[in-house]
């Protein structure tokens, strides 16, 4: 399935890498549900989020700057943050 | 960090001082009590900024943020932790070199 992360710049701990905000990618695979760290950061009581394994090209992260296009970087990030396309 | 030319990494490895390892124990202890957790050490590490991350090592960032996070949450005031910051002073810079 094919996701975009959000292009969300809000202040707060926040575990969504900054280098993936708005880019795309595919989900990888599933991987369960954890309390949600933007809640724990600040010890209030978290709910469970769903956290998701994405893979992205390094094309679509660092664009013409990629030495290698085609290599991808995996990261896990929670589905609140992230859109289908 | 960020990007930034780091120069060469160094890929030793390095027996940590106790202190370090203290700190270590710390977190553990602080987070089994319900005082802390590893968002909370990560949240106020990040707040303390380039900085602290150029100027201080990572178990003396850990600290700073265990400090922080448990006169956030009351397990003692800034007051307390002067006194016993003030009391291990005394003790002498070569106290914390027993292994």
């Amino acid at each position: 399935m094919k996701v975009r992360v959000n292009s969300h710049w809000p202040p707060g701990h926040i575990r969504t890498p900054a280098y993936l905000r708005g880019k795309q990618g595919e989900i990888e695979r599933e991987i369960g549900l954890f309390n949600n760290p933007e809640q724990n950061a600040y010890r209030l009581a978290s709910e469970q989020r769903a956290l998701v394994r994405v893979r992205f090209t390094m094309a679509e992260v660092w664009g013409d700057a990629a030495e290698t296009p085609d290599d991808v970087i995996e990261a896990e990030i929670y589905t609140h943050w992230l859109e289908p396309v | 960090m960020g990007g930034d030319p780091a120069g060469k990494i160094s890929y030793d490895q390095h027996d940590f001082a106790l202190w370090e390892k203290r700190v270590d124990a710390l977190m553990v202890l602080a987070s089994s009590a319900g005082l802390m957790n590893t968002d909370s050490l990560r949240r106020v590490l990040e707040d303390m900024g380039e900085e602290a991350y150029e100027a201080m090592s990572y178990y003396e960032r850990w600290i700073a943020s265990v400090g922080q996070n448990m006169i956030e949450v009351g397990a003692f005031s800034t007051a307390e932790l002067a006194k016993k910051m003030a009391q291990v002073k005394e003790r002498g810079s070569t106290y914390g070199d027993a292994t």
